[in-house]
């Protein structure tokens, strides 16, 4: 009962706040809506029984993406509202009607190959997150430690690309150019 | 011995290799020498096969698998048996002997390297054709020689007349290797395997009228390479080719592989002697056709030419009437004095600045001895005076045509016989006697002596070559069915005697034309006969009439009308629409980053769009 | 009892959200949350189904789809502020460049 409860509520919120995010001419208010959705997206794993990906959720996406977009924001005008004309809106509703109706046929349809086994299938009396800690670290090892790298990556690509000047730029052409 | 049988088989190739290097390089006289060295240790090895399958037994060797696809399984066989080691041997030697020569020969020629490495290749391809033990492998040296045989008649190509002879030799024998690709099919197809021994145990079985399709197809391909009527054109204008090669390949060796393949397929030739007699009956006419053109030429090289056509059917005839030892005697007695008779006729062409036509000759005997001996040597073969190689498988030829009761056939070769002494002599006559007819400028001197030592093993073998007969008869008839002349003695005496008389009768005849009257009375060049001979009886204008114009025409239409209006035009309209398309589709690229977004959102609807109705069949 | 369906029509809802809001607009932050929609709403649905057949693969890839979402807003982000410095907007009209 309390399950059908969250699921609708979580439901109706999170549409709510998507909603905002894309239509909302301020980006201030997207971006708390968007902070606010994810926070209820990880409501939603928590019904699930996946409670490390709840908390990951929680972690990674408000504590660790929201920040890193508020802090992106400072950099730009927030206050103003965000000015968008949508060109050719036959197009757009369209589209969006038309992809809107496809995704949703392809993922109601009922699923054909219902007998589906379970190739890792969740133990009994262990917790969820010790069981995925197993998979991680056994089967996936090779891919966790490869997203290890990617994010190490992506966080020196981050650093490097913010904290460049821009004149830094011409100074290294300049550079180039009495090499040559 | 698989020894050597490889080392007979590859040597040539190696050399062939080797000298390659050199190709584009100037005169450079070691690759001549090698490459005579080359086939000089393939000579050797095929003797020393000679002799092992004389006293042992014929070597069959598989080197390894060739072709293996579903069905087919053809291995790289070869078999050294009596008819190919004789083969081998004729052709191992004349190549040897020509390739002396043309050390001497081609002295003076700036591709001289090159000029072996295409030699040596035709005795490798040549040797393929003799050796295999499949008809595949005959069909790969067929084509081999045919390849060989173009680079060499077009071995000068920057002279026209010889690129285009060099074509039509090829397009000619193209035509006839469809005849016998057809056939190799045909027998495929009702036995399913391509080994001799296979096809000639299962023809026996085979329905008659079956077994004469094959025969007509594969001698079609024979016509082909032995220029017998109506593809005989390409080997006159052959002569095009450097002499050495006209010698080796258009005289000894390559066209002689038409015979070859009637002799090796000799069992399917028995079930059908219909077939046979018709051969034979082609032979015959060509024999006499081919000599009545030689009459009246004044090339050179071509009247040797027009000689080999008419030799060649007489083998066609031996073969064809199923004496296929006599058949096979007469191709290597006439390999050693018609290659004879062309060599010297290059030394007569060197001495005389490459000048070919006889009328412009004479009197050549003072200056050039060895070589006038030599050529009447050959001439005499030729004719088939006792005791030279000529009379002894001549003679049998018309013997076997008498005794078949095909008197009209004896009759033609008869006088194809005489006709052939005449025109021999009228060869040897104006050459070499009466008086000069060439300018005072011109000094003849004879070739180099290792080039006439060269050419003394085949003058001694074509003066006597012919008593080997009972020999060569015992030896081959082991694998070939034996045929025997049963005339009463003294019908025979007659024969051999009216056949002398004739052989006679006609050199005398041109000795005396043109030694003492100094040739005939011009008029005789005006008459109507003379004209339709000296043409060639009009055959290449008639080819030219009925067959060249109206496919130039065809082709003419075929590419105005149809490659370009329709097959071009098609091909234009798909490069077309695609540009058109793209120049309409550029439009898509606005640069527009929200547009391009847009675009990826269309990608992806059509792509869920198919992922919903689109169900594969299970 | 809440069924498998129920997760992915809200996954399909979501989904389409995200969609509308990629082509809508302009503003590359805010394209930016849209993906992040996106991703979180296929995140949704793995989950769900992983659940219902009890297979935990789906939870591992919610989770590296997390973890790109990551190194995805990192790098964006850079490349944003340095757009920006270089010329004072963050619309996607000022990229004009590809034209063809």
């Amino acid at each position: 009962m309390y399950e059908i409860i969250a699921f609708y509520t979580f439901s109706a919120l999170v549409i709510g706040l998507f909603g905002i995010v894309v239509l909302s001419k301020n980006a201030l208010y997207s971006m708390t809506a968007l902070a606010g959705g994810m926070v209820f997206i990880s409501g939603f794993f928590f019904i699930l029984d996946a409670e490390f990906l709840g908390v990951v959720q929680i972690v990674v996406y408000t504590g660790a993406i929201m920040a890193l977009y508020a802090f992106g924001m400072m950099f730009f005008d927030t206050t103003r509202d965000v000015k968008e004309d949508i060109r050719c809106k036959k197009i757009f509703y369209t589209l969006s009607i038309l992809s809107a109706v496809l995704v949703l046929i392809v993922l109601s349809a009922p699923i054909f190959s219902a007998n589906i086994e379970a190739i890792y299938p969740t133990l009994e009396g262990v917790g969820n997150v010790q069981t995925i800690g197993l998979l991680l670290f056994t089967k996936y090892l090779v891919a966790f430690e490869l997203a290890a790298i990617m994010l190490l990556v992506a966080m020196i690509a981050g650093i490097v690309l913010v904290g460049k000047k821009l004149d830094a730029q011409s100074d290294d052409l300049e550079v180039a150019k009495e090499l040559k | 011995m698989e020894k050597y049988l490889y080392i007979a088989l590859f040597a040539p190739l190696v050399g062939s290799l080797f000298v390659a290097l050199f190709a584009s390089r100037p005169k450079m006289l070691f690759t001549g020498i090698l490459a005579s060295a080359f086939i000089g240790i393939s000579m050797i090895a095929s003797f020393v096969l000679l002799f092992h399958v004389y006293n042992h037994e014929p070597l069959h060797v598989e080197m390894m698998d060739w072709i293996s696809a579903g069905n087919i399984d053809i291995p790289f066989g070869f078999i050294v048996d009596e008819v190919s080691v004789i083969m081998m041997v004729t052709v191992t030697l004349v190549s040897t002997v020509v390739h002396v020569y043309s050390i001497g020969y081609m002295d003076h020629d700036k591709s001289f390297n090159r000029f072996f490495t295409y030699l040596s290749a035709f005795v490798f391809s040549m040797l393929i054709l003799v050796m295999s033990d499949n008809f595949v492998g005959l069909f790969i040296g067929w084509e081999g020689v045919g390849l060989c045989s173009w680079m060499l008649i077009g071995f000068w190509y920057h002279k026209h007349s010889a690129s285009w002879a060099a074509n039509e030799a090829f397009i000619m024998n193209r035509i006839a290797d469809l005849g016998m690709l057809m056939g190799l099919f045909l027998i495929y197809w009702n036995v399913g395997s391509l080994q001799y021994s296979d096809v000639f145990e299962a023809v026996k079985t085979l329905n008659p009228a079956l077994v004469g399709t094959i025969g007509v197809l594969l001698f079609i391909g024979a016509m082909g390479k032995s220029a017998q009527f109506p593809l005989h054109t390409w080997l006159a204008d052959a002569m095009e080719g450097p002499t050495p090669v006209s010698a080796l390949i258009h005289a000894a060796t390559m066209v002689t592989a038409g015979v070859y393949l009637v002799i090796r397929c000799g069992e399917i030739y028995t079930i059908i002697p219909q077939v046979g007699f018709g051969i034979a009956c082609l032979g015959a006419f060509v024999a006499v056709f081919a000599a009545s053109m030689a009459l009246v030429n004044n090339d050179l090289k071509r009247i040797i030419a027009y000689s080999t056509l008419s030799q060649l059917g007489y083998m066609f005839v031996a073969g064809g009437l199923g004496a296929y030892w006599i058949a096979l005697f007469h191709l290597m007695t006439h390999a050693f004095f018609k290659s004879l008779l062309f060599l010297g006729a290059g030394n007569v062409m060197h001495a005389m600045h490459d000048e070919l036509n006889i009328k412009k000759m004479g009197g050549l005997y003072g200056s050039m001895k060895a070589t006038a001996i030599l050529m009447s040597v050959a001439s005499v073969a030729l004719a088939g005076i006792y005791p030279f190689a000529g009379f002894f498988s001549k003679d049998k030829i018309l013997e076997v045509a008498f005794n078949e009761g095909a008197y009209f056939l004896w009759f033609a070769l008869f006088i194809g016989a005489g006709l052939t002494a005449f025109y021999s002599f009228r060869l040897v006559m104006l050459v070499f006697f009466g008086e000069k007819k060439y300018g005072h400028e011109l000094h003849p001197h004879e070739a180099q002596p290792f080039v006439i030592y060269a050419l003394m093993p085949l003058g001694l073998l074509a003066a006597i070559s012919g008593f080997f007969e009972h020999s060569f008869r015992e030896f081959t008839t082991r694998l070939l069915s034996d045929y025997g002349v049963h005339l009463e003695h003294h019908i025979e005496v007659i024969l051999i005697a009216s056949t002398l008389g004739i052989a006679i009768s006609g050199i005398a005849f041109a000795i005396y034309m043109y030694g003492k009257r100094g040739g005939f009375s011009a008029c005789w060049e005006k008459s109507f006969g003379y004209k339709v001979l000296s043409n060639q009886y009009y055959i290449p204008k008639l080819y030219e009439m009925v067959i060249i114009k109206p496919f130039g025409v065809a082709s003419e239409f075929m590419w105005k009308k149809i490659d370009v209006k329709i097959v071009d035009f098609t091909v234009d309209l798909i490069a077309r629409v695609l540009y058109a398309s793209g120049e309409k589709s550029r439009k898509m690229q606005s640069g527009n980053l929200s547009d391009m977004l847009r675009w990826m959102i269309v990608g992806i609807v059509i792509l869920l769009a198919l992922a919903i109705f689109y169900r594969p069949m299970v | 009892m809440i069924g498998l369906e129920h997760y992915l029509v809200l996954t399909g809802i979501l989904f389409s959200i995200g969609i509308v809001g990629v082509i809508r607009r302009t503003n590359l932050l805010m394209l930016f949350f849209s993906t992040e929609i996106l991703l979180n709403a296929v995140n949704i649905g793995f989950a769900a189904v992983s659940k219902y057949y009890g297979d935990l693969n789906g939870q591992i890839f919610s989770f590296f789809i997390i973890a790109i979402a990551a190194s995805e807003v990192a790098v964006g982000l850079g490349l944003l502020v340095l757009w920006y410095k270089k010329e004072g907007t963050i619309d996607l009209t000022s990229l004009q460049m590809m034209k063809g």
